[in-house]
C-alpha cells in the first residue's frame, strides 16, 4: 500500500518509481487513488464512531468518583464501650447479582460511646482481611504478617501505614459508617470527613 | 472393479480436491517442512507440549463454560454443582486445573531450553519475542483462571491485585475502579476477569501462536547447537540452508515421533493428576464477612506472594509495579543484546548460572510462600501445647507467666520448641539469649518487628511473663548475662537433669549479686 502512488496528495510521492511512471496516466490513476483515499477515510471515521463509544464504555470507571455514603451499622448498643467488634454493611454501590460480595465487613472500636473508630477490613499492605485479637489488643493480617494496635497504628510487619478508617456519625444512638469503596493506597479515605 | 482401478479412482478424487484446496502445497509448507535432523531431539518437545496443553485448556474450558455462571452471586454455587453434582464435573474441573499447571510448567521448560540452546539468536528474534508475549499471556490466563474459581482465595486475590493497582502514583484510585469494574470487589470484577480469561487472553494466544509457528516455519527450527559453532549474521543463513539440504528431514512423518510420544505422556500425566489429586477447591464461599481465612495464591504465584512479604517496605511499590515490566522488557531485548556468537550452553557459563540462579530463587521463594513463616499462626494461642519440660518445676509466678504467654496470643508469633507461630523467634532458649531487663524492655516497648505490649499487659503480667521467659533455656546453659557486669563462673556444677530451677546466684544479671566485686 505504501508504494502506491497518490498524485493528488503531496506527501504520497515517497515511492519515486511508481510515482514517476504512473503520473502520466493522469485522471485514471487519480480516480483510483481518490476512491482508495475515500475508502480509507470513511473507514477511519467509521472506526472512530465505533471506537469512541466502546472506549467510553470500557473506560467509564475513570470518570467515576464514588463518593462515600452513610450506611447504618445498627444501634450503638451493639458495640459496647471499650470493645472492638466486627460489623458488616451492604455496600451502598451494589448490583442485584453481587451476592455475598456486596456485604462489606469492618471493625468498630467504641472508645467512650462518643468517640468511635471504624477500620476497614483491608490490611494497608496488600488488602488481606485483618483479624482482631482482643487479648493482645492487636489486629493481625494472615497474608504477610502485618500487625496493628487497637487504635489502628502500625505495630509490625510490612504495612506502609496505619489502618484505613471510615468516617462515621452517631444519630439517635444509631451508628452510621460512611463507606462505599475498597480503600487502597490510591484512596486512603484519610481526608474524607464525615458530613453530618 | 479391481484394486488398481480403485486406487486410480481414489487418486483421481484426491487430485480433484488438491487442485482446488492445494492440500499438498499446504502440507509441504507446514507439517511436511524440512527440519534439521539434529533438532528431532527430546529437548525439542516442550513447545509442542505447551501448545497441546493449551488445546486441552480450550476443550475443557468450553466444557466448564456449559455449566459455570460468571456471576458473583452464582459462580460459587455453580462451582459446587460442577464439583459435586454434575456427572464428571469434578474430573473436567480437575483436567482444567492440572492442564493449567502443566501448561505453565512445560512452558517454563520450553523457555529455559530455548534460552540454553541459544535459539533466540539471529535470525529468530521475532520467534523469541512472540514467545515472551505468549508467556505473559499464559501467566495472565493462570491468574485470571484463579479468579474464575470464585472462592475466598479468589476474592482476596482480587483484593491483593486491587491493593497493588492502588499503589500506582497519581492514578491508583482510578486504576482500582478500572480493574474491579467498580468501587469494590463484586459482580463486575468477576465479569471482567471472565471476559479476559475466556475471550481476550485465549484469542490473543491463538493470534500470537500463529505468528510464533509461522516464524518457526519461515526461519526454521534451531539446529541442535554444537559447542564452538559460532553464529554470524553474514554466514548463518547459508549454513542453515546447507544443514537443511544435507541433513534435513520432513517434520512429518520423520521428525514428529518424539513430539507425539511427549504429547501422549503429557495427556496421560494430566489425566493421572486429575483423577488422583482431583480439582482444586473451591475453598470457602467468596463472602468477605467471613474473615477467618488465610488467602494464598495458586502454586505458580506463591513466589510473588513470598516476595511481597519479604522485601523491605521502601522497595515494595517499585518491585510490584516497575520491576515486572522491566523483567519482561529485559526478556524482549535479550535477542537484540545477545544476537550472535556461541549457542551451546556448554560454552555459555553465564547463561547456565542465570538459569540456575533464577530456578533456585523461584524454588526457595515458592517454598517460603508455601510455609509462610512470616504469617502469625492465627490459632497459635488456642491450639498449641506446651511440652512438659517447659512447664515442669516452675514456680507459681513462672506458671502464671506461661498462662500470660498463652492467653495474650504471644504464641501466634512465637513458638516454644517449634510449636507455634514462626513470625518471631522461638522462645525455647530465650532465657539464655536475653537478660531479665532486656526481656522487660522488649515486652513493653516491642521493636525489631514486635509490637509493644506496654499498654496491653499489667505490670504484674509483665513480671510473670518475664520470669517465665528467664527460665526458658536448655539445661546445660547459663542465663543470659549483661555484658556490663563481669561474668561469674557457673555456680552449679551438678550434672543437669532436665530443667533446673535457676538459683539466685545464676541470675548473673542481677546487680546485687555483683555489688561486692
Amino acid at each position: 500500500m505504501s508504494t502506491e502512488s497518490k498524485p493528488t496528495e503531496e506527501k504520497s510521492c515517497e515511492g519515486e518509481n511508481a510515482c514517476g511512471c504512473q503520473e502520466k496516466e493522469g485522471t485514471k490513476t487519480s480516480r483510483r487513488d481518490f476512491l482508495l483515499a475515500v475508502g480509507f477515510g470513511l473507514n477511519a471515521i467509521a472506526a472512530a464512531m465505533m471506537g469512541i463509544p466502546i472506549l467510553g464504555y470500557l473506560l467509564s470507571t475513570f470518570a467515576k468518583k464514588y463518593p462515600l455514603q452513610f450506611v447504618s451499622l445498627g444501634p450503638i448498643s451493639k458495640f459496647p464501650e471499650g470493645t472492638t467488634r466486627l460489623a458488616s454493611f451492604k455496600n451502598p454501590y451494589n448490583n442485584p447479582w453481587d451476592g455475598q460480595t456486596a456485604d462489606i465487613p469492618c471493625w468498630v472500636r467504641n472508645i467512650n460511646n462518643t468517640d468511635f473508630q471504624i477500620f476497614a477490613i483491608n490490611c494497608t499492605h496488600l488488602g488481606c482481611p485483618i483479624r482482631w485479637f482482643e487479648e493482645s489488643k492487636l489486629f493481625m493480617c494472615p497474608c504477610h504478617g502485618g500487625a496493628f494496635y487497637e487504635n489502628g497504628e502500625h505495630a509490625a510487619g510490612p504495612p506502609p501505614r496505619a489502618l484505613y478508617t471510615y468516617p462515621f456519625k452517631v444519630e439517635n444512638n444509631e451508628l452510621f459508617v460512611q463507606a462505599g469503596v475498597m480503600p487502597t493506597l490510591g484512596r486512603t479515605l484519610d481526608n474524607e470527613k464525615a458530613k453530618q | 472393479m479391481n484394486g488398481k482401478a480403485l486406487l486410480d479412482a481414489l487418486n483421481g478424487v484426491y487430485a480433484w480436491f488438491d487442485k482446488r484446496l492445494h492440500v499438498t502445497e499446504l502440507f509441504e509448507h507446514t507439517a511436511g517442512h524440512p527440519i534439521p535432523k539434529s533438532s528431532a531431539s527430546w529437548f525439542y518437545v516442550f513447545g509442542s507440549a505447551t501448545l497441546l496443553c493449551f488445546m486441552i485448556q480450550i476443550l475443557t474450558g468450553i466444557m466448564l463454560a456449559l455449566v459455570y455462571v460468571p456471576s458473583a452471586a452464582e459462580a460459587y454455587t455453580t462451582l459446587e454443582y460442577l464439583t459435586f453434582k454434575q456427572d464428571l464435573g469434578w474430573f473436567l474441573r480437575a483436567m482444567h486445573y492440572w492442564g493449567s499447571n502443566f501448561m505453565v510448567g512445560i512452558m517454563l521448560l520450553h523457555v529455559t531450553q530455548v534460552f540454553l540452546f541459544g535459539a533466540y539468536k539471529y535470525p529468530r528474534e521475532i520467534t523469541w519475542v512472540s514467545g515472551v508475549v505468549l508467556m505473559v499471556l499464559t501467566l495472565g490466563l493462570a491468574f485470571t483462571g484463579q479468579v474464575m474459581r470464585f472462592d475466598e482465595d479468589a476474592y482476596w486475590g482480587l483484593g491483593i491485585g486491587a491493593a497493588i493497582a492502588g499503589r500506582s502514583p497519581g492514578i491508583g484510585e482510578q486504576l482500582v475502579y478500572f480493574m474491579l469494574g467498580g468501587p469494590i470487589i463484586a459482580s463486575e470484577s468477576l465479569s471482567r476477569f471472565f471476559a479476559l480469561h475466556v475471550f481476550v487472553l485465549p484469542g490473543a494466544v491463538l493470534a500470537i501462536v500463529s505468528i510464533h509457528l509461522r516464524m518457526v516455519l519461515t526461519k526454521g527450527i534451531n539446529e541442535y547447537p554444537k559447542p564452538g559453532h559460532i553464529v554470524r549474521k553474514e554466514t548463518y543463513d547459508q549454513e542453515y540452508a546447507q544443514i537443511i539440504k544435507k541433513d534435513g528431514i520432513p517434520f512429518f512423518p520423520n521428525g514428529i515421533s518424539k513430539d507425539l510420544i511427549a504429547s501422549a505422556v503429557v495427556i496421560m500425566l494430566i489425566l493421572f493428576c486429575a483423577a488422583y489429586f482431583g480439582p482444586k477447591g473451591p475453598l470457602g464461599a467468596p463472602d468477605p464477612t467471613q474473615i477467618d481465612t488465610v488467602p494464598r495464591p495458586d502454586f505458580f504465584f506463591l513466589w510473588i506472594f513470598a516476595v511481597a512479604a519479604l522485601m523491605p517496605e521502601y522497595m515494595e511499590t517499585f518491585m510490584l509495579l516497575v520491576a515486572p515490566p522491566i523483567g519482561i522488557l529485559a526478556l524482549v531485548l535479550l535477542p537484540f543484546i545477545n544476537n550472535t556468537g556461541e549457542k551451546s550452553w556448554r560454552r555459555r557459563p553465564i547463561a547456565v548460572m542465570t538459569v540456575i540462579l533464577i530456578y533456585v530463587s523461584l524454588g526457595i521463594l515458592t517454598y517460603l510462600g508455601q510455609t509462610s513463616p512470616w504469617s502469625p499462626d492465627m490459632k497459635g494461642w488456642t491450639s498449641t501445647i506446651t511440652p512438659r519440660e517447659f512447664v515442669e518445676g516452675r514456680s507459681p509466678l513462672e506458671l502464671q507467666g506461661l498462662a500470660v504467654l498463652q492467653n495474650k496470643q504471644c504464641r501466634n508469633c512465637h513458638a516454644i520448641d517449634g510449636i507455634g507461630g514462626m513470625r518471631g523467634p522461638d522462645l525455647a532458649d530465650v532465657g539464655s539469649r536475653l537478660t531479665k531487663d532486656q526481656l522487660i524492655r522488649q515486652v513493653i516497648q516491642g521493636g525489631g518487628n514486635m509490637p509493644a505490649y506496654g499498654k496491653t499487659l499489667t505490670p504484674n503480667e509483665v513480671d510473670a511473663v518475664v520470669a517465665y521467659m528467664v527460665s526458658l533455656r536448655a539445661a546445660n546453659t547459663v542465663p543470659a548475662q549483661d555484658s556490663t557486669y563481669p561474668a561469674k563462673p557457673p555456680v552449679e556444677n551438678k550434672k543437669p537433669e532436665g530443667y533446673q530451677k535457676p538459683t539466685e546466684e545464676s541470675h548473673a544479671a542481677s546487680p546485687a549479686a555483683h555489688s561486692g566485686s
